[in-house]
């Protein structure tokens, strides 16, 4: 967490909410979802920070909003020291070849009527960048480099399975010689014996060029193998962030215990008390007041439903936004 | 769901209006109604006061202005040729349209939609395979040629059937015929395939999975899931009761809206023209409202919205 | 341990048109009274198509061969009125995605309600009452009021909650789970698979899960059957399968996991793909990804032979390990 070097992202109380018309009365009426509400955090070259949380939790409008696709309605990310400009802007097109994205779906991030070569080429083309006698050159690299070989060029998205596509799509976000690479949920999609492939082939790509990654996923295991730094979100806030051992092992927060508790473990050594939570999370848009958790949180009690608890440090220099691990449960503020 | 309605009331007010409008542009550039009707060698003096009887001496956009405004009061105008309203001549012509139409869309819709859930229950067997060829050959033949070949058969070879005419019902099975062969096939094709969408749901395997018998799967949880496309094409159908058999009606020289407006058109009679446009969009619009409706009935989805979460 | 339900050299093979792709080549399972067993396996490896098949909702273009038995009673081949009776009433089934398996059109009680007039002759009132009770039973708040909700209006997590309740209206002898968490958040997986649990513990009911997820079937299964490219590969008792794996699938799946505690080490990646059903290597399927493969893999295709108590696996190392 104390890393020397100067921060290359930067999310400073990133916020993003949107309208949106709900359901109920004759016309329904206009609500307003927070969908990233106040997140902070930094992401140091050549590292991994994972952001951990269940459906709706806000982690891919982070991403969005990391990448500038979305403009955040508050707080700032800066890239490299320098805000990142607003989208469609050529600052923007350019500071995107520095920053580049990897989704769930690799079939669908293709394109079905081209050879993946030539999809892989094709950022170079569209940032003008390379000699063209170059790029198939460099191409064939990058394949190289995700552990397909030359003969790959040439084949199309359908003759690939789930896993090698997955290694084009990663190629193609590489020709550019990104710094940055968010992936969001990149190995969900394929077979439990090639997600352990595309894990190893992440941290090797990592190890090669450098790259420092922000990290979506549900799934905390995955998390764990492959980041430096964990953030674990609930209704668009970061509940608890730190060493992802740490993290595991001793959840601070009532929530990351849940999610941890929730892991199926194959050995039966290895597993630990059950926490059961009640009920799904609620709506983003009927956020509770207090701290979002507490209507499903085993340890609440009377402050956590007026306070909305901050994140900050506990003792062993992890962040956690709850007053029971904070041990401030008792001093119950009464707020009109 | 009141606001559901609302917009789509709205949307069909303007299409209206946008009906209205393109009627009122496309005859005024077709050609000079007062040399058509009057024929173009009447005296210069005659045809003057043909366009200043008519209005159509004044500027083009105050014409369109005041037959908005005689619209909006109901009053539709008169026929250029006989001088009687023209929403009389209209409405006279409606019964005798509605007698083909209405027994050509029971006829689409007891063999269109059968034939289709049957085809989607034997996919890919000869009963299916038969059924779409006769659907492919049912709407890509026009209904001029069938007509006439039906003609040709029944009335020319066999002399069991008139030719034209609206003498009695007899005179109306070839009309009708001709009529709900196209729709049927369409019908039954559409049918087919959302059964088949349907068909493949994972609710489907579920209510088998449940223990009920193939043909309650079918019945109960197959055929509302399928009705709520089908409805489209139905309203589609029913929203072109008025205007959709003017070829019929003119093969068969039956006297109804569609052959009114074949000879309107012919002489610039604007008036009846713009009446009739009327009319069909009035039937076209109401039929879709129904539609939506009906969807809000049968798709308790659109009835009741959940806000989604965001990713 | 009485058995409920044999699955007898099961094999599926798909009408695809031009050609027949089979899926499943020859599958036993046995279900004891009141036992899980757990069937894990990647996609394409038959894990699904198994149940579908067993209780023939695989629709036309599957042909299935072999032998189901539930109770003695043969059901491959049965008249569809006496697999009708078996459907929900014997054994009943819940599907991966809960949203997309209820039917959208019908209120939740309507859908509860059927399968209780169906198979316990319920109706009107009585009907209602049941449906409510057992939305009590599957943990649904104001059960009473869900019953006129349509499933469009419920989390992923009732829905599934909802189909579970479904199942139990048949009072069935056994439920199989296919993969009933997938779709679903991770604490809401717990609540379902607890939810399971506790229904098992309290009703004696036999279950078979399938899933991707070695954990899950790990954490409900007191056997596993472990499917590679349409054939069992392993099969073992829970403790045994992970103390001890015999089959080099297994072990790689085992090693390819990322720990949750520990140091953290390099996964140990399969390396290759799943074949294709259409595309299975001669021999042992496994054998271009093995990393002890021997010559003889390419050969034949080596049967499930007993490693040890209750434990077979379909490896000619496994022969070979008892032979010496």
């Amino acid at each position: 967490m104390n890393a020397p070097a100067a921060p290359l992202l930067q999310a400073r109380d990133l916020s993003r909410s949107f309208r949106v018309r709900r359901s109920g009365g004759m016309f329904g009426h206009a609500a307003v979802l927070h969908a990233v509400d106040g997140v902070s955090f930094d992401l140091t070259p050549g590292r991994t920070l994972g952001l951990v949380g269940e459906s709706g939790c806000g982690k891919t409008t982070t991403a969005r909003l990391v990448l500038g696709i979305l403009t955040p309605t508050g707080g700032e990310v800066r890239f490299e020291g320098a805000p990142v400009p607003a989208p469609g802007t050529r600052a923007w097109r350019q500071l995107r070849r520095r920053m580049q994205m990897v989704f769930q779906d690799p079939l669908g991030a293709l394109d079905r009527r081209i050879p993946v070569g030539q999809q892989v080429m094709e950022p170079l083309a569209i940032h003008g960048a390379g000699a063209r006698g170059d790029r198939r050159g460099r191409a064939l690299e990058l394949l190289d480099a995700v552990g397909l070989g030359a003969s790959f060029f040439a084949r199309y998205p359908h003759e690939l399975s789930g896993g090698q596509r997955q290694r084009i799509v990663l190629a193609r976000a590489l020709i550019l010689d990104p710094t940055l690479l968010v992936c969001d949920e990149p190995i969900s999609a394929l077979d439990v014996s090639i997600q352990a492939q595309v894990i190893n082939l992440l941290l090797d790509l990592q190890a090669k060029f450098g790259l420092a990654y922000l990290f979506i996923s549900h799934d905390l295991k995955v998390v764990r193998q492959i980041s430096h730094e964990v953030a674990v979100m609930y209704l668009g806030k970061i509940v608890e962030q730190g060493d992802p051992d740490r993290l595991l092992t001793d959840p601070a927060h009532p929530y990351t215990q849940a999610l941890v508790s929730a892991i199926p473990v194959a050995a039966a050594a290895r597993r630990r008390p059950r926490l059961i939570l009640k009920g799904d999370p609620p709506n983003p848009v009927d956020r509770p007041a207090g701290c979002a958790f507490h209507p499903r949180c085993p340890a609440a009690v009377d402050r956590c439903r007026v306070d909305t608890p901050v994140l900050k440090p506990l003792p062993d220099g992890r962040l956690a936004a709850c007053h029971v691990a904070h041990g401030e449960a008792g001093s119950a503020r009464l707020v009109a | 769901m009141l606001r559901y309605l609302s917009t789509r009331l709205v949307r069909a007010l303007l299409t209206i209006c946008f009906v209205v409008t393109f009627a009122f542009v496309i005859l005024r550039l077709s050609g000079d109604p007062a040399l058509l009707i009057l024929s173009p060698d009447a005296p210069p003096e005659a045809i003057e006061a043909f366009r200043k009887s008519w209005g159509l001496d004044r500027p083009v956009w105050e014409q369109y202005v005041r037959y908005f405004g005689a619209i909006a009061e109901g009053n539709l105008g008169r026929s250029m040729r006989d001088g009687r309203p023209a929403l009389d001549l209209v409405l006279e012509r409606v019964p005798a349209t509605l007698a083909l139409t209405i027994p050509a869309l029971i006829l689409k819709l007891v063999i269109g939609i059968p034939a289709g859930i049957y085809a989607a229950l034997h996919r890919n067997k000869l009963a299916d395979r038969m059924t779409m060829l006769f659907s492919v050959a049912g709407f890509t033949v026009p209904s001029f040629v069938l007509g006439l070949v039906l003609v040709l058969i029944f009335s020319v070879n066999l002399g069991w059937l008139p030719s034209g005419g609206q003498d009695s019902w007899i005179h109306g099975i070839l009309p009708v015929i001709t009529l709900g062969t196209a729709g049927a096939a369409v019908l039954a094709r559409f049918t087919r395939s959302a059964m088949l969408e349907v068909l493949g749901q994972p609710y489907i395997r579920t209510a088998s999975a449940k223990g009920l018998a193939w043909h309650r799967v079918v019945v109960d949880h197959a055929l509302p899931n399928a009705a709520i496309p089908t409805v489209t094409i139905v309203g589609f159908m029913v929203g072109s009761l008025v205007a959709g058999a003017v070829v019929v009606e003119s093969v068969f020289s039956w006297p109804g809206v569609g052959r009114l407006l074949v000879v309107a058109v012919a002489n610039r009679d604007l008036a009846v023209v713009q009446t009739i446009l009327l009319f069909v969009a009035a039937t076209m619009v109401c039929a879709n409202l129904t539609v939506d409706m009906l969807y809000g009935w049968i798709d308790p989805r659109l009835r009741t919205r959940r806000v989604a979460g965001a990713g | 341990m009485e058995t409920l339900v044999a699955l007898r050299g099961l094999t599926v093979d798909f009408d695809v048109g031009h050609r027949v792709i089979r899926a499943l080549h020859g599958v036993d399972i046995t279900v004891g009274k009141g036992e899980a067993v757990g069937l894990v396996g990647e996609s394409g490896s038959g894990k699904s198509v198994t149940w579908l098949a067993a209780l023939g909702l695989l629709g036309p273009r599957a042909r299935v061969r072999g032998s189901v038995t539930l109770a003695g009673q043969e059901l491959l081949g049965a008249p569809a009125r006496a697999l009708e009776a078996v459907r929900g009433r014997r054994i009943a089934m819940i599907f991966q995605d809960p949203a997309s398996a209820l039917n959208p059109v019908h209120r939740i009680g309507r859908q509860i309600g059927e399968a209780l007039g169906l198979h316990r002759g319920l109706d009107g009132g009585a009907a209602r009452a049941e449906a409510r009770r057992l939305l009590d039973r599957v943990g649904i708040a104001d059960a009473a009021r869900r019953l006129t909700d349509y499933p469009h209006q419920l989390s992923g997590g009732m829905n599934q909650r909802v189909m579970i309740a479904m199942a139990l209206a048949g009072e069935p002898d056994m439920l199989v789970a296919d993969e009933p968490t997938t779709a679903l958040d991770a604490t809401i997986q717990a609540q379902i698979l607890d939810l399971l649990r506790e229904l098992r513990r309290d009703g004696g009911m036999s279950m078979v899960l399938i899933s991707h997820d070695l954990g899950v079937v790990a954490e409900n299964s007191d056997r596993i059957c472990v499917m590679y490219a349409g054939r069992i590969v392993e099969e073992a008792p829970t403790a045994e399968l992970f103390a001890a794996p015999r089959h080099p699938y297994t072990s790689g799946l085992l090693a390819a996991l990322p720990d949750l505690d520990g140091p953290r080490r390099r996964l140990v990646a399969i390396p290759g793909t799943v074949p294709e059903p259409a595309h299975l290597p001669p021999g042992c399927a496994f054998a271009p990804r093995c990393p002890v493969v021997l010559p003889v893999c390419a050969t034949a295709v080596p049967p499930l032979e007993s490693a040890g108590p209750g434990h077979r696996a379909a490896c000619v190392r496994v022969r070979r390990a008892v032979a010496a």
